[in-house]
């Protein structure tokens, strides 16, 4: 069973890897953005690989379909919790290097990665783990 | 307030002192490595330095394993096979790589890239088939044509099989050039804002997705790989890579940019076993 899973995890890797990068790639697909779509949500945009690709970092222990998550970062866990104030977790998706300079996790926000009305709903997304 | 963010900031650069090597303006090239291996064996007490060769399956005993039943019989031998007949082929005017090369070609590998103090500037191993091309009356291969370059420094480099890496930083120009190559590996760069010590560094061992990160000591050893079994990648070839995952515009290969890039970070494997080619995911 272990071995079938890491057999299919490897797969799973290799289509990845041989596809391109882990992370999100430079293809910011202008004409699915052009297409209008069902709306996205904060979900969305955190598992979307092109987007927020959060889970390349966190893992989500309380969201099951959030799979093959990555150690880079602490887990998703939470949040209300930890961050009462909302606007202190929406400061750190904006810009992890503003309270840790020596953070790695992407400057969405500053970096333009995601749009500001994206980050919020990502934020909204992120405060309910 | 004032006093906690500086507080804040201090407990930051410490932090980063070993992991990004920003405290270490005054090191020596072999403290620098010392440090850095330091830093790894300290986080991995479990995994022996020299098993870094293997870079990220160092760190995951299924996937070492399925390398080596790979390496038994490698898919990419025909393409090695290729690259040693383009070795052996005399030039037009019959001379051959052995006759140019220092030592035959044979074990030079772990000396480069060399700081060549005539030119005054970082020499790859690559720079240098490239001048024997040109001194025989050949043209230049791109240096990253991985179908010429590529393809022919994959069996050129199994000749060096075994070697130590032996990257030598001598003369302040030669420590210049290091220091330039060190400081691109730990600046940040790309829309997402990554130095290459991010991944390599501060997350070695760490999973990105399920991708397994590397530690950078151990990094230089085993070039071209060939990823997926057939997919020839030299080492300039991967860091033009992972500049590209990062959004960042890579510096032109074979440019200063990278060379110099390549010196420091081939000098982390100083002590290491040379082994080419190899597999990789
Ligand atoms: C490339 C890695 C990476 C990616 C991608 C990433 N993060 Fe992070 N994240 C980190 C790291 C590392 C930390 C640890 C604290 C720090 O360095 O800022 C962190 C910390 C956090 C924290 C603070 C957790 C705590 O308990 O203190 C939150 C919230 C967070 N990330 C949310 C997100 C969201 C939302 C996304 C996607 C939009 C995301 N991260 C994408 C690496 C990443
Ligand atoms: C965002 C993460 C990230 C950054 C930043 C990054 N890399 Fe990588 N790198 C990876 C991943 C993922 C792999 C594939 C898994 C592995 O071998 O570590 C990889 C692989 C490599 C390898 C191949 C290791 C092997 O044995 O096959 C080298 C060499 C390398 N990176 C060098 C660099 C250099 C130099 C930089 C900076 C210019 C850099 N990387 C920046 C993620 C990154």
């Amino acid at each position: 069973m272990r071995k079938l899973h890491h057999v299919a995890a490897a797969c799973a890797i290799s289509a990845i890897m041989l596809s391109g990068n882990v992370l999100a790639q430079v293809a910011a697909t202008p004409t699915a953005a052009a297409t209008p779509k069902k709306e996205e949500t904060g979900k969305d945009i955190a598992f979307n690989r092109t987007k927020g690709n959060c889970l390349a970092c966190h893992g989500m222990p309380t969201v099951p379909d959030a799979e093959s998550t990555g150690t880079y970062g602490p887990p998703l866990i939470a949040m209300s919790a930890r961050f009462p104030d909302k606007a202190k977790l929406r400061a750190q998706i904006w810009d992890a290097t503003a309270s840790n300079p020596a953070s790695s996790m992407i400057p969405f926000g500053k970096h333009r990665v995601l749009t500001e009305q994206e980050i919020d709903k990502v934020t909204d997304f992120v405060y309910g783990l | 307030m004032k006093q906690r963010m500086i507080m804040k900031l201090l407990a930051g650069m410490t932090g980063l002192g070993i992991a990004l090597g920003a405290a270490t303006v005054h090191a020596t090239p072999e403290g620098d490595r010392q440090e850095l291996a330091k830093f790894y064996t300290s986080k991995y007490p479990n995994i022996k330095l020299e098993d870094y060769v293997y870079g990220a399956l160092a760190f995951d005993a299924d996937s070492k394993a399925q390398y080596e039943a790979i390496m038994e019989f490698p898919p990419f031998e025909s393409e090695i096979e290729k690259g040693r007949k383009m070795w052996e082929t005399p030039f037009k005017n019959g001379k051959t790589y052995a006759s140019c090369l220092p030592n035959g070609g044979n074990q030079i590998a772990g000396n480069y890239p060399m700081f060549d103090e005539a030119q005054g500037k970082v020499v790859t191993l690559q720079d240098v088939i490239n001048a024997c091309r040109t001194a025989n009356g050949e043209e230049a291969y791109k240096i990253n044509d991985m179908k010429t370059m590529g393809v022919l420094t994959s069996y050129m480099r199994t000749l060096s099989n075994g070697m130590i890496m032996n990257i030598k930083v001598e003369s302040p120009k030669a420590v210049a050039a290091y220091e330039a190559g060190k400081k691109t590996f730990y600046s940040r760069s790309g829309q997402l804002n990554f130095a290459c010590s991010s991944c390599h560094v501060q997350n070695a061992g760490n999973r990105l997705r399920s991708e397994l990160l590397s530690p950078a000591i151990g990094h230089a050893v085993h070039w071209p790989v060939f990823r997926g079994g057939d997919n020839l990648v030299t080492l300039q070839q991967r860091y033009d890579g992972c500049f590209k995952q990062v959004r960042a515009v890579p510096p032109p290969q074979g440019g200063t940019v990278m060379n110099n890039l390549e010196y420091f970070h081939s000098s982390l494997s100083n002590g290491l076993p040379m082994k080419a080619s190899v597999f990789r995911k």
